[in-house]
């Protein structure tokens, strides 16, 4: 696994999960790999890998049963999609309204884009 | 687990010594990464961990036994990998034989299971000898892993790795890992093992100046471009601006860099210090 240079790896790991889960690889009520087995596979330190399950879990994403490990939670597609919305809205999308609004892109023309960009 | 009390040594009288009143602990679960610079004493330090070294004053322990005293329950449970090392004139099988009595948890499928991930699986009857240097590293390595000690200790493992086995040694941590063993890796080459590490240990003129878990650097130091009221302990120019490494903001979380960190330490021991040893 490449990672980039600015955020934190077990957030990263994090994001990587998300995606599986957004793109069906990992199902609801699925298994998630082990701490070890996931260490090993990405090339990282099994405490981090630990860290991001630790983080997953207190969002909702995974679910611990005892002895057995960890589980994809079942609403975990929607919670994901929920907190990255949040995290659009917050971050990145006030820097583009920003940029849109400095180089006078009209409303308008917003939405003319976007849904070009939908119908493609 | 092992551990290092107030210990000196130097080779000579006229030279002075490379350590004096030294302590380190080193606790089970953690993959350790020991920085320091060419000649800051990181091999000597092994050598006095294992027992192969005295100390002219202080101790070396594993469990609170002195590792001098050579014990069988202390060397059946530590292994080093040294940075050089001969291979005999011997074949794998033969190799294992002679040499897998000694571990008491020895375990062939471990064996095989490493040298799978080396893609080195399957030929017992090689001879040691015939192969290339990155290659009896690999042998050994599996070997080490196979015995399954509680103490690891790896002197530059990734010297002589080509590109994939860089990564495959990092597999090789990954799955020989547990939360019984310690494993301890020196090197200067922290870009191959940075994410596979849970602690960092950097010394320098005889003294340890961090020990300390990345977790625990990921909350007190972030590692990113330089904004303008930074007052960073470190800069470093890249081709994309300046980068710092500098106090973190509350809830700040950025990417460890190994080498920034150790580059900060070196140059700015004091600042570093005071943020690990502060109260929260």
């Amino acid at each position: 696994m490449n990672f980039k240079d600015n955020k934190a790896i077990y957030l990263q790991i994090a994001d990587r999960i998300g995606d599986q889960i957004l793109s069906g690889a990992l199902t609801p009520e699925g298994k998630v790999p082990s701490v070890r087995e996931l260490a090993a596979e990405i090339e990282v330190n099994a405490n981090t890998v630990a860290r991001t399950y630790d983080y997953l879990q207190q969002n909702g994403v995974i679910y611990t049963k005892r002895g057995l490990g960890f589980f994809v939670s079942p609403e975990a597609k929607e919670t994901i999609i929920r907190q990255r919305r949040d995290l659009l809205m917050q971050g990145e999308m006030d820097y583009f309204l920003g940029q849109l609004k400095a180089v006078g892109i009209t409303p308008a023309e917003l939405t003319q884009l976007y849904n070009n960009y939908l119908n493609n | 687990m092992l551990q290092l009390k107030n210990i000196s040594f130097g080779y000579n009288k006229k030279l002075g010594n490379l350590f004096n009143d030294f302590s380190l602990d080193l606790e089970p679960g953690n993959v350790y990464g020991l920085l320091g610079k060419n000649g800051a004493g990181k091999s000597t330090l092994i050598y006095l961990m294992t027992g192969l070294l005295t100390p002219q004053s202080g101790i070396a322990t594993m469990d609170d036994v002195d590792v001098r005293r050579r014990l069988p329950k202390t060397l059946s449970d530590i292994y080093l990998v040294p940075e050089e090392f001969e291979m005999p004139h011997l074949t794998l099988r033969q190799y294992v034989n002679i040499n897998a009595p000694f571990y008491p948890r020895f375990s062939s499928e471990d064996m095989q299971r490493y040298l799978e991930i080396f893609e080195m699986g399957g030929d017992m009857d090689v001879k040691l000898n015939a192969l290339s240097m990155g290659q009896k590293k690999k042998v050994f390595m599996a070997f080490a892993f196979a015995t399954n000690t509680r103490v690891l200790i790896m002197d530059e493992p990734t010297n002589g790795l080509d590109i994939p086995s860089k990564s495959q040694f990092r597999k090789l941590i990954g799955a020989g890992m547990t939360d019984e063993k310690m494993i301890l890796i020196s090197t200067h080459q922290v870009r191959d093992i940075s994410d596979i590490l849970d602690h960092v240990v950097i010394i320098d003129h005889s003294q340890v100046l961090l020990n300390a878990s990345f977790a625990d650097v990921m909350s007190k130091l972030a590692f990113r471009p330089q904004r303008v009221d930074d007052e960073p302990i470190f800069i470093q120019n890249s081709p994309l601006g300046t980068l710092v490494v500098t106090a973190a903001q509350p809830g700040e979380e950025t990417k460890v860099d190994l080498e920034m960190l150790f580059n900060a330490t070196l140059s700015n021991p004091a600042a570093i210090n005071y943020l690990f040893t502060a109260k929260k």
